[in-house]
């Protein structure tokens, strides 16, 4: 009795894991079934490179090379503020603050990651696109900029906790060695710590980084999804995202425009899964 | 050359008292070793010298430790100065994670001292004759440290070490983690660096402290019981508990 009972259990729970697995293949092919639909009318250089996003014109023009921009453009503006500030408040929370202070902002920290993005978006919408519009001068605050600035917020929670993880998990003996020389505590933590703690550091700024990419409803509502390939960080953009969020509810089902937002879903799916791969390698270079 | 004077020294972890009115006298250019059970203060006392107990949030302090002249528990004391003279040699080795080359030049590298690459060169040759690595490790200069094994590691760490040019060597049971013959060699490596510096060793290896030192301070409880003449402390400590712990009925 006692057997069976375990026998049930342990195949539940094999199932219970089967299952993700299994959900991801399915999404998966699915995903690739719709989207490589898209390429019996486009080709999938003429599709990758194209410079033209019409897909309602007459006939349609589906190039995604303006959106693929528009999201590489909002990721690298995050990247370069998220990345310095939250490694920063990293080393801080880590190794500098009283751990007053230091609970305080760890605890700062997680509220932040718990704020929903459409409320971030929202915030965005009312203070930071004003302000950019009239500090730029442009016409229209919605532009590239603010959505990096608001998707910088979005991945500093990530790059900070994952960081300041690696740099405490770093063995205090080095710490020791490097004072026990004479290093001052600036010299200790670029010297050494960093160093040491730099593949964690890495794998946190490639998850802050999948997290901007895939992240659609605050650049949706900030950066005025204009599909043009954008000359300055000033403009208007469209991500890969906020393309299938837009569009998906008024294509037709079963037509090129369609397919070709399934298409983008797999091109998002393949940056992140790249990107999600080399955070792992860089995880598990550090155990 | 530096000797160490400890006047009336007390320390305190927040209201624990870890070391109580402790009087000695580090001669230089011998190696003395402080023995005694877990938790006497051993490692404490070592770690004034080199104020690393500052780490340490709660630590106070009263009394005098008086190294050549200056009184370096006093805050004025600059911290940098005082571990570039005393540098310490730690339980378990630990290189950085960066090549042996730079492991050896860090200090220099910290100091901003002699930072051409011949002067740099020449300190990690020096650096590692001088721990009788350089003929094994002198062609694997850029690998890195943590490819070593525990005992190179650990020469590695004096090598890293005697490149800034201390005067004192403090040593916490630096072989706690090696086999018995690679113990042998790095007390050989002690005898032979007690020519040019004051060497402080902790250890609760009995038999070690009877091999290398000069002379030997017992600590129980954090009191300093007995310091002397190491033959003298081995062969006729005055104290009863001092020789107790040597006849091994506790410890």
């Amino acid at each position: 009795m006692r057997k069976l009972k375990e026998f049930f259990v342990e195949r539940l729970i094999l199932i219970c894991g089967l299952a993700s697995i299994f959900f991801v293949i399915l999404i998966f092919l699915f995903l690739t079934k719709e989207g490589l639909a898209v390429f019996k009318s486009v080709r999938p250089l003429d599709f990758l490179l194209g410079r033209n996003w019409y897909p309602i014109s007459e006939p349609a023009q589906l190039g995604i090379l303006p959106l693929i921009f528009g999201s590489l453009l909002v990721t690298l503006g995050a990247a370069v503020i998220s990345i310095p500030i939250g490694v920063a408040c990293a080393v801080y929370i880590a190794e500098i603050a009283p751990l007053k202070i230091k609970e305080v902002l760890k605890a700062g920290i997680e509220l932040l990651a718990a704020i929903p993005s459409v409320v971030l978006g929202f915030i965005g919408m009312v203070t930071l696109v004003p302000w950019v519009k009239t500090t730029f001068h442009l016409p229209t605050g919605l532009t590239a900029l603010s959505g990096s600035i608001i998707l910088a917020f979005m991945a500093m929670p990530t790059i900070v906790s994952i960081a300041e993880d690696a740099l405490y998990s770093v063995p205090k003996s080095y710490k020791e060695g490097a004072f026990a020389l004479g290093a001052t505590h600036w010299q200790t933590i670029y010297r050494v710590l960093l160093p040491a703690a730099s593949s964690g550091i890495v794998a946190a700024i490639m998850l802050g980084i999948g997290r901007v990419i895939g992240e659609t409803m605050a650049v949706m509502m900030i950066t005025g999804n204009a599909a043009v390939i954008p000359h300055s960080i000033l403009v208007s953009v469209r991500t890969l995202t906020a393309t299938i969020a837009a569009e998906m509810g008024e294509a037709v089902v079963g037509s090129e425009h369609y397919f070709a937002l399934f298409a983008i879903g797999i091109v998002l799916f393949i940056i992140s899964f790249i990107i999600n791969v080399t955070a792992d390698l860089f995880l598990h270079k550090r155990r | 050359m530096a000797d160490i004077k400890v006047n009336n020294f007390n320390l305190w972890y927040a209201d624990f008292q870890a070391l109580i009115n402790i009087n000695a006298h580090f001669g230089e250019k011998q190696i003395t070793a402080i023995i005694g059970p877990s938790g006497c203060g051993k490692s404490t006392l070592l770690r004034v010298f080199n104020r690393m107990n500052d780490l340490i949030e709660g630590v106070r302090v009263g009394g005098e430790v008086i190294i050549d002249t200056e009184n370096i528990i006093s805050e004025k004391t600059d911290l940098v100065n005082l571990r570039k003279k005393v540098g310490m040699v730690f339980q378990r080795p630990n290189p950085f994670p960066l090549s042996i080359y730079e492991n050896i030049v860090f200090g220099q590298r910290v100091h901003a001292e002699g930072l051409t690459r011949e002067k740099l060169d020449e300190v990690v040759e020096d650096s590692l004759k001088s721990v009788l690595l350089w003929d094994e490790l002198k062609d694997k200069l850029n690998r890195s440290a943590l490819s070593l094994s525990l005992e190179q590691k650990q020469r590695l760490c004096i090598a890293r070490l005697i490149a800034v040019r201390p005067e004192v060597l403090l040593m916490d049971e630096p072989c706690s983690t090696l086999d018995p013959q690679a113990t042998s060699r790095i007390e050989e490596l002690m005898r032979e660096l007690k020519h040019n510096y004051t060497i402080i060793i902790v250890t609760h290896n009995m038999q070690q402290a009877a091999r290398v030192s000069d002379e030997t301070g017992f600590m129980l409880l954090g009191e300093l019981i007995e310091f002397g003449k190491t033959q003298d402390i081995f062969t006729s400590p005055k104290d009863k508990r001092t020789e107790d712990y040597i006849t091994g009925r506790y410890g």
